[in-house]
């Protein structure tokens, strides 16, 4: 059947795997691979005239680039599993090629070591606590984890209460623990979240985007109305004002950041400021 | 946030000797998307290709049963309603389809013992049922962010009673048709993922339409990129 090769190699040439330089802050679509940049220099026979000679001629000498979210290694290449613009870091100081990541959309958290997370007491049984932390499993948290706690001075925890902490151990295989203290063994805001206020969801692009160092959004916010605002990164927000109008007015502009412009954001923010 | 995306009138695919002579040119209908429409589901995409529409929801990687989950791989599960009536067998066998779709193409070793759940719920049906179910699932995977090593696409093709190839068939041409098979396709080399096919048809007729299925997917993957990208450009 000569027809349907024909057809076919003519739309094999679509999937050519393109240098990952190229495609930063582009759109890039699960299933594409992508090369890094040592790869192109060490392709074709001709390459740089200045290279020095090498003792192994055949080896290639690999930059070391660390692979994201949303990236996967697949030989030499990466391979993307999630829809999204392609991101790059330079390292800071030291060699390796930095880091490559995919921006995309998410509403579902899954637990990553070491990030601060809102979580909800579910159950106590025991010695640990079950908090759900809107992932597939609920995370376990020691008693012993707060800060000043003994095996006599038990942390006041309940069912049902707010907890802010952060992952030790999340990976694909264990269940995932939190601790409410750091590696000094202090609390550092960390612990049981207040009487009041309102716990609300939103997508994780937003919190990254709020959480980001160059966002006036907060600072705004904070010269409207004095509040008390945690942000976990599993899409959670805790936030408490004086009054409840004014905690639910909090509410609902962090709800809709995500798709408002920054002028129209400043517009509300002066309208508000004004009544 | 919602995104839609049209294609202006019909996209042609022509394959020369692919389709009969005396056909007109194998063509598919008008598509849209629209993602994110759903505030529940993790992900959630709208397909429609000419009157054929269907609703896909998924939710995942969330907790599973111990009896149904899977020491090394996420379970996935494929439940779709049909627009009248209860569900019954030609639902559950197109489900164990897309569910097998579904599976060769999302990478469940990274979330052992957790649930990937696709919802597909037909809000209206014009023939190329099974590849509209399709289209929609893998939108809504897409949209909820489940890893996954390729897109992947499904295409209808029918042949009537004189060898014609009719891409993308309404309902009145997949009744009038000898044969009607519908193909999955990924993104990566056009492979064949999936094939379920009805009637009778002859080994190079199966070929040419496989061919021009393989053809007429780069459209539906065209069409796929733009939608995307316009929802990402947004942001």
């Amino acid at each position: 059947m000569a027809e349907p090769v024909s057809v076919a190699a003519e739309y094999l040439a679509g999937s050519r795997a393109r240098a990952a330089r190229t495609v930063l802050g582009q759109v890039v679509l699960p299933g594409e691979e992508l090369l890094l940049p040592e790869q192109e220099d060490a392709e074709g026979p001709g390459g740089a005239g200045e290279r020095p000679l090498s003792l192994n001629a055949g080896a290639r000498s690999r930059v070391r680039v660390v692979c994201g979210p949303g990236l996967r290694r697949c030989g030499d290449r990466l391979l993307v599993t999630k829809c999204g613009r392609l991101r790059h870091k330079e390292p800071g100081s030291g060699s390796g090629g930095g880091v490559y990541w995919v921006d995309s959309q998410q509403k579902r958290y899954v637990p990553v070591k070491g990030d601060h997370v809102i979580g909800i007491v579910t159950a106590k049984s025991g010695d640990i606590f079950k908090v759900d932390v809107g992932g597939s499993e609920p995370a376990s948290l020691s008693y012993l984890s707060f800060e000043g706690a003994t095996k006599r001075n038990r942390p006041n925890v309940q069912v049902g209460d707010l907890i802010y902490g952060q992952f030790v151990v999340a990976n694909k295989d264990m269940e995932p623990e939190m601790v409410c203290i750091d590696s000094c063994g202090r609390a550092n805001g960390m612990g049981v979240i207040g009487q009041d206020g309102l716990l609300f969801k939103v997508t994780l692009g937003l919190i990254r985007k709020l959480l980001a160092p160059d966002c006036e959004i907060i600072q705004e916010m904070g010269k409207l109305y004095p509040l008390e605002i945690v942000f976990g990164m599993n899409g959670r927000i805790w936030v408490k004002a004086k009054t409840i109008q004014q905690t639910l007015i909090l509410a609902n502009i962090l709800e809709a950041c995500e798709h408002m412009t920054s002028d129209q954001r400043k517009q509300i923010f002066s309208r508000l400021a004004e009544s | 946030m919602e995104e839609e995306m049209h294609t202006d009138a019909k996209i042609r695919a022509e394959i020369g000797t692919g389709c009969s002579p005396r056909g007109p040119g194998c063509s598919l209908r008008h598509f849209a998307c629209e993602q994110n429409l759903l505030s529940r589901p993790d992900g959630s995409a709208s397909f429609l290709q000419g009157d054929t529409s269907v609703l896909a929801g998924v939710y995942g990687p969330a907790e599973v049963k111990v009896s149904k989950e899977i020491f090394n791989k996420a379970t996935l599960e494929v439940i779709l309603r049909p627009k009248i009536g209860l569900p019954g067998v030609a639902e559950k066998s197109r489900e164990r389809l897309i569910r097998n779709t579904c599976e060769a193409v999302v990478l469940g070793t990274l979330h052992p013992r957790t649930s990937i759940t696709v919802v597909l719920q037909v809000v209206s049906d014009a023939g190329s049922l099974l590849a509209c179910c399709l289209n929609a699932a893998c939108m809504a995977l897409v949209d909820a962010g489940v890893p996954m090593r390729a897109l992947f696409c499904g295409v209808t093709c029918a042949l009537d009673s004189d060898g014609t190839l009719v891409l993308d068939p309404t309902s009145k041409q997949e009744k009038e048709a000898r044969a009607v098979l519908t193909f999955a396709l990924d993104s990566v080399e056009r492979k064949l993922l999936m094939s379920s096919t009805k009637g009778l048809y002859s080994d190079s007729e199966l070929q040419q339409c496989l061919a021009a299925a393989q053809a007429a997917s780069q459209h539906v993957f065209r069409f796929y990129r733009e939608s995307l990208q316009r929802r990402y450009s947004k942001s």
